[in-house]
């Protein structure tokens, strides 16, 4: 297969695959949790406004102060290869003219015209930054996940793979912009593109999940527990 | 080559099931009752570790075995093979083993001794999973399989066949009702047909703190309350809950709604028991199918009440406390301010632990654990962290609400020779009532 033939084929064919599984796969595993039964909770209430235990989705995004002294590590770095990956995949100029050209293209639109500004975007230098940063902490949690007694006991196939195809766009999308290792660009944004097709052909089917259940998770327990005046 | 021991499991088995019938009955009674909310729970988990930070069986061992989300694992493993939405992508690709009998075998342990369903871990789970309340769906498997520790299964069969688990049989708790009224000269009603409130005790009082049944019959008649003990509805205590059977359960907790609604009563008072309030306060009406007629609520809830509507007065006691936060009462039934109330009303000068209120630490009794005397050594293990906490307060007198902590404290406190013991607030309540005060 030639070089352009390879990215034709991420741009082309395995782009709709990988968004079709990665669309599907959320879809199937949302809807076989969600359309579960649930039973009606007959107790009377001690706070009856049980919806402002949807404050939780909130409040659980940083530990009480009495969790803080074991957990700072795993938050901090959670936090730092989060907040580098998604800027990286909302702001970096190429990424932003591929979703523009979604909203066109799939949906009919341009986005500045809907919204009434341009889709924002940051320089290539301090997305490459963030990305670096970003993958040092995913570098740590992975030498923590290895060494840690705790996490080591708990992890499975799942959470090295994962992590895997969470650092492989990052990685490669570095690796891209730095023409790096004499390849051809061509060859190296190919590659980079199937990284990226690979997490999210994986996503559905793991832990990566969690970017959709945790607000249901978090909201559920919030819910229940404030219906009892519980501890959120 | 050098040997290697592995460490003989320890484990307990009821009936004469086969291996295969108890992985099958473990799995099967683990998703009856499986709605939505559990199920995006088993969807949530993202293997961060930070449950075992919360965890006191952790905290105290440092033993990864003890992670909160790891005692649930097998069942985990199962969910996602057998049941979850990629069951069949999970088991074709056998990407999750088949469940074994012996892998529930040495789950028994970390299912039993080492949680006491405190709860503690669902506040640190940053997914917001609920894992305290996953422990309890996992021990409706074990029980059904057939594999739950010998004791707690023995104090949870005699509950069902004689109506009190540690033998606190109608005619048992009749004597020494009648003994309790003699000796401490208290009026204590029993079996009146009509009653606005009904008092229940849990059997750890009426065998091993008979006191706070006189304490409960000196406060509700200082109060000057139409109020009764009942034969048919007493026992609080609900072992059904603790090792895992939903009948049992349903059968302990008909008991107390049947009797508060033959007396007509119009509050049902819980005893100082932590899951007795889970039992019937959050889980009773759901068992009965309809809302309760009646008000339940902890002794807690029933004294602070009744300090806040001015027909509670209190002498004052000069010495310093620190109240425990019995976890079912206070972390996870929310009646945590209530016992404050009360020793406000009592003058004392609190000195809080910490952490404290939702995030205090566990006895390490609660959950069945102290019923069951294999774990006694790592329960003791355990109650270190919590003399440490007391003892950081430099407070005079540990209280706390619920005979199952008072239990483990006493056991405690003997076996390091403590110099604290602890006290039932409802004991402190009762001994210093104004008399005058009507």
């Amino acid at each position: 297969m030639s070089e352009m033939t390879l990215l034709e084929f991420a741009r082309g064919p395995a782009l709709t695959w990988a968004v079709s599984i990665f669309v599907a796969g959320v879809l199937w595993r949302l809807v076989g949790v969600l359309l579960l039964r649930t039973k009606k909770d007959l107790s009377e209430p001690r706070n009856a406004a049980t919806w402002k235990g949807l404050r939780l989705i909130a409040l659980r995004s940083w530990p009480r102060r009495e969790f803080l002294g074991g957990t700072v590590f795993g938050e901090v770095m959670g936090y730092t290869f989060h907040v580098g990956f998604l800027v990286a995949l909302f702001f970096l100029v190429p990424h932003v003219l591929f979703f523009e050209s979604v909203f066109e293209g799939l949906l009919g639109f341009d986005f500045s015209d809907v919204f009434g500004f341009a889709w924002p975007t940051l320089p290539t230098g301090v997305i490459t930054f963030l990305s670096a940063v970003s993958l040092a902490a995913l570098v740590a949690v992975l030498i923590h996940r290895l060494t840690n007694p705790v996490k080591r006991l708990i992890s499975n196939f799942d959470d090295y793979l994962s992590w895997l195809l969470t650092a492989a766009p990052l990685a490669t999308g570095m690796l891209a912009y730095a023409h790096a290792g004499g390849a051809r660009y061509e060859t190296l944004l190919a590659v980079h593109i199937l990284a990226v097709q690979a997490l999210m052909i994986w996503f559905p089917f793991g832990k990566l999940m969690h970017a959709f259940t945790i607000f249901a998770a978090r909201g559920a327990q919030g819910m229940i527990f404030e219906r009892k005046g519980a501890s959120l | 080559m050098s040997q290697t021991t592995v460490p003989e499991v320890r484990f307990d088995r009821q009936g004469d099931l086969s291996d295969a019938e108890r992985v099958e009955k473990a799995m099967g009674n683990f998703v009856k009752d499986f709605g939505r909310t559990a199920a995006i729970w088993m969807e949530s988990c993202i293997h961060c570790g930070m449950c075992a930070e919360a965890c006191h069986f952790y905290e105290a061992t440092k033993d990864p075995k003890y992670t909160p989300i790891w005692k649930l694992e097998p069942f985990k493993q199962a969910y996602k093979r057998e049941y979850g939405p990629f069951a069949i992508f999970f088991r074709t690709l056998n990407l999750k083993s088949k469940v074994t009998a012996r892998e529930l075998e040495e789950w028994q342990q970390l299912l039993y001794d080492s949680c006491t369903v405190c709860g503690r871990c669902s506040l640190m789970c940053p997914m917001g999973i609920d894992i305290a309340s996953l422990i309890s769906q996992a021990r409706h498997g074990m029980f059904h399989a057939g594999l739950v520790p010998q004791e707690l299964y023995a104090v949870t069969e005699r509950g069902h066949r004689e109506g009190s688990p540690l033998g606190a049989t109608p005619k048992v708790f009749m004597d020494r009702i009648e003994w309790l009224a003699d000796d401490h000269e208290v009026d204590i009603p029993l079996d009146k047909a009509q009653a606005e409130v009904l008092c229940t005790m849990s059997s750890i009082e009426i065998m091993k703190y008979p006191d706070s049944v006189v304490a409960t019959a000196r406060i509700m008649n200082h109060l000057g309350l139409d109020w009764t003990f009942r034969t048919d509805g007493y026992e609080a205590t609900n072992f059904g809950l603790l090792s895992g059977n939903a009948a049992w359960q349903k059968e302990m907790t008909l008991k107390l709604i049947n009797a508060a609604v033959a007396c007509g009563a119009k509050t049902l008072v819980l005893p100082e028991c932590g899951h007795a309030y889970t039992a019937l306060r959050w889980m009773g009406a759901n068992m009965y199918g309809k809302p309760l007629p009646f008000r339940v609520l902890h002794m807690s809830e029933f004294l602070a009440e009744y300090v806040q509507n001015g027909r509670l007065r209190l002498r004052k006691l000069p010495k310093t406390a620190t109240f425990h936060d019995p976890c079912q009462v206070s972390r996870r039934g929310g009646a945590t301010e209530a016992p404050r109330v009360v020793l406000e009303a009592l003058g004392v000068d609190l000195h809080e632990m910490y952490p404290t209120k939702g995030t205090n630490w566990c006895c390490g009794g609660g959950g069945g654990v102290v019923a069951n005397s294999r774990a006694n050594e790592l329960r003791y293990k355990v109650f270190r962290i919590k003399m440490e906490q007391i003892d950081e307060t430099g407070a005079e007198l540990p209280v706390t609400s619920c005979a199952n902590c008072r239990q483990t404290f006493d056991d405690g406190q003997a076996h390091f020779k403590w110099d604290k013991e602890m006290h039932s607030l409802l004991e402190l309540v009762a001994d210093n009532l104004v008399e005058e005060a009507k």
